[in-house]
């Protein structure tokens, strides 16, 4: 074996993952985990738990892995994260616990993720129980939105002994988990259901269908229903448009809405009721991950899809891994291109895009260099479906019916990084509610600091 | 799971339903609406709030069958469930949190097509409870479709119906009444409210433009989550993007552009009645009738 590489992770052939929503990626078996465990060197000033937003001890449960103690090391992992089925999936690993990693300095970094995943997959086959509190302290805590933030801080939590509800806007537990990452990357009965059940053992409460803001509000949640403390994990779920003409015809949709559609609703499973407009020849407007699971899910459905980013391959903002599965599953990058205009037909529908060439100029305030349009470049690309991956803003439902909320101007809610406290006593908040859309793990993060914040906050005040 | 108490057909193709969802029954307020998916595989369907009990826990919801998933929902009878019901969503009617005194110096006109009756009716019910007497005009295709007459009439000022064919009331469109009213008989009316259709809406914001009645419509397109997220209910109303979920559903009339929503409206047409014709026809559906694709 050559320790400089890791070793190969077994994944569905290109032309065969292409035309279904498996998993694209099969994960370690138990000898494989142990031989790549076998590469880490177990450095004593360890970088990669520095790099990991809920500070695994990432050294100590790979130990275990090379020992074959899978159970000790999913109790490693269990200590920081609630959700490491799901992290070991989607977590931009490159720039976080493996961009540290000693060994990458000379060769590749020891494959953290597909260890991990390989842990709590192994967890979750053979019933291992998370360790829960002995009993409640009969404190109410309340969270909002069962995403990764609303998890991670209600299992935190739940471990403490206090009693927490968590409100679901959606008919699923999950948030982005069920509704965005598509079923290909994190397979939702097998992983992410099976790993809410975990934080449910916990002792933790789901209410789904509840929209705090209209169905009740926080205000009422405090006064009427006992709740003593908040955490708003609600996330980031407004799309954007570009605001270019023909936005509005039909074969035009956000992200979010041909996400939702096929992973919330299912609709790529012919028994499930909701349609989805699938398209022949599909353009995703936007370089991030979600950009890239619109574009796969499109694949999957049988569409030809191009990606149109208006900056080149460097700035794409999706992870490494999704941009190489997604090339290697066809799909056709038109890089350092913009859309100007949607064309329509006379009944309504797409029937093509008019974009424009781009190149790049001086760096902008987000350090990347800002795209320029070349004069004269214009041309039309025929597709009958648009999807735009543009990114999406914080819903104002919540801050809007909360009183003495406080938001900035890009509508996220302003909370403490720390502990996640907001201008509003008792009330606190992470996330992408509070960042705007980033990770996953990011908002695992916070829902962990938030936890810590409310534990502080309840303790002082008994 | 969300218990039906009552379940009753009110006319051809449509049904009414009393459902316990205590939450909802008590925020919700005149103009807003529900999300219900009757079981797992179901879609989220957007429902017009017909009326509510807050004391017994109880939203009554008005459905019309247009598609598979309400195909399924009429089916259901007292004592069976929904799997999800969700709201109140979207925001309340203007005048709810308007100043009363104000409200009072106000004459409203309502004008609901078919089952626009539904959401209409408690918007009526909530002025006559705070002493405003509004005029509702009710059409619908012949007198067997009209709905909720009993219970308009019993809170509305002046009660209109109408009827294309004839079979019952003034014959004629709405519109044609609407222009009777003000211009024959001199009503002069300062809000009118107009729920239906959305090609009835449209004619009804063409003549009251006209006849210079503000007027507010109650826009139903298509939705997914219902609170935001996907876009899908995306109307343009003056040189605005709203969401009809989070913004609406009540808009500007005179500023929506219908051309443009019923455009919209048609975009799973085909889908849905190939799903539809399916589900009715169920092992005997073979295809063969050239649209639906039933024969892939």
């Amino acid at each position: 074996m050559d320790v400089l590489k890791k070793v190969p992770v077994r994944e569905q052939e290109p032309k065969v993952r292409a035309t279904n929503f498996e998993e694209v990626c099969l994960g370690y078996n138990k000898e494989e985990a142990m031989e790549e465990a076998g590469r880490c060197i177990n450095c004593k000033n360890a970088k990669c738990i520095e790099g990991c937003p809920v500070s695994i001890n990432i050294p100590k449960f790979i130990s275990e892995v090379k020992e074959g103690n899978i159970e000790e090391a999913y109790k490693t992992i269990g200590k920081s994260s609630a959700l490491p089925a799901v992290c070991g999936r989607v977590c931009p690993q490159e720039s976080q616990c493996e961009g540290r990693c000693i060994r990458g300095i000379k060769g590749e970094p020891v494959s953290i993720g597909k260890l991990e995943r390989f842990v709590a997959d192994y967890a979750l086959e053979n019933d291992i129980k998370p360790e829960k509190a002995e009993h409640t302290n009969g404190h109410k805590v309340a969270v909002i939105g069962s995403g990764p933030a609303g998890l991670t801080c209600a299992g935190d939590l739940a471990k403490l002994g206090y009693e927490v509800t968590v409100f679901e806007a959606l008919h699923e537990l999950g948030g982005v988990l069920v509704y965005g990452i598509p079923e290909f990357r994190l397979p939702k009965h097998a992983v992410v259901a099976k790993e809410i059940d975990k934080v449910k053992e916990l002792g933790v409460k789901f209410e789904t269908n509840v929209v705090i803001g209209k169905s009740t509000t926080i205000d009422q949640l405090i006064e009427e229903e006992g709740f003593e403390a908040v955490f708003i994990g609600s996330g980031a779920g407004l799309p954007k448009f570009m605001g270019i003409p023909g936005e509005n015809a039909n074969g035009v949709f956000s992200a979010n809405e041909y996400l939702t559609r096929s992973n919330l609703m299912k609709a790529f499973d012919d028994s499930y009721d909701t349609p989805i407009a699938a398209g022949k020849k599909v353009a995703v407007v936007g370089g991030g991950n979600v950009a890239m699971d619109a574009a796969r899910t499109a694949l999957r459905l049988g569409a030809e899809v191009h990606i149109v980013y208006r900056r080149s391959e460097a700035e794409l903002p999706a992870r490494v891994e999704e941009v190489h599965h997604a090339k290697e599953e066809g799909i056709i990058f038109n890089l350092l291109t913009n859309p100007k205009e949607i064309l329509v037909d006379e009944n309504g529908w797409v029937k093509g895009m008019r974009v424009v060439e781009m190149e790049l100029g001086e760096p902008d305030a987000s350090g990347r260099r800002r795209p320029v349009e070349k004069a004269g470049s214009d041309y039309e690309i025929e597709v009958d479906t648009v999807i735009m991956s543009l990114g999406t803003s914080p819903n104002p439902l919540i801050s809007s019916t909360t009183e003495g909320l406080e938001i900035n101007k890009w509508k996220c809610i302003v909370a403490e990084e720390a502990n996640g406290q907001t201008t509003k006593e008792g009330v606190y908040a992470g996330g992408d509610a509070v960042t705007g859309a980033a990770t996953v793990i990011l908002a695992m993060g916070a829902g962990k600091a938030g936890a810590e914040g409310i534990h502080e906050y309840l303790s002082s005040k008994k | 799971m969300y218990r039906i108490r009552k379940a009753e057909k009110l006319a051809d193709k449509i049904y009414l339903m009393d459902v316990e969802a205590p939450r909802v029954a008590k925020h919700c307020e005149p103009g807003q609406f529900v999300i219900v998916k009757i079981d797992e595989k179901g879609e989220r369907i957007p429902l017009t709030i017909c009326d509510y009990n807050r004391e017994e826990g109880t939203v009554t919801i008005v459905l019309q069958t247009i598609g598979v998933s309400t195909e399924k929902m009429a089916k259901l009878t007292a004592g069976d469930y929904f799997r999800d019901f969700t709201g109140p969503l979207g925001c309340a009617s203007e005048f709810v949190s308007e100043d009363i005194e104000v409200l009072k110096n106000k004459k409203f006109l309502f004008v609901a097509g078919g089952v626009g009756a539904a959401p209409v009716y408690p918007q009526v019910k909530w002025l006559h409870e705070h002493g405003i007497q509004a005029d509702v005009i009710v059409g619908s295709k012949t007198k067997d479709m009209l709905i909720l007459e009993d219970e308009m009439k019993a809170v509305a000022g002046n009660y209109y119906p109408c009827t294309d064919d004839g079979s019952y009331g003034h014959a004629g469109m709405v519109t044609t009444k609407i222009e009777q009213l003000v211009k024959e008989e001199g009503k002069k009316y300062d809000v009118c409210v107009a729920i239906g259709p959305m090609i009835m809406m449209k004619f009804v914001c063409i003549m009251t433009k006209q006849l210079e009645i503000p007027t507010i419509v109650s826009m139903n397109p298509i939705m997914v989550d219902g609170t935001g997220m996907c876009g899908a209910c995306r109307l343009r109303v003056g040189d605005e993007i709203k969401f009809a979920c989070v913004d609406g559903p009540e808009f500007d009339g005179h500023l929506v552009n219908f051309d443009e929503a019923m455009k919209r409206q048609q975009m799973y047409r085909t889908q849905e009645g190939r799903a539809l014709l399916k589900l009715q026809e169920g092992d005997t559906h073979h295809g063969g009738c050239g649209h639906c694709g039933g024969d892939e």
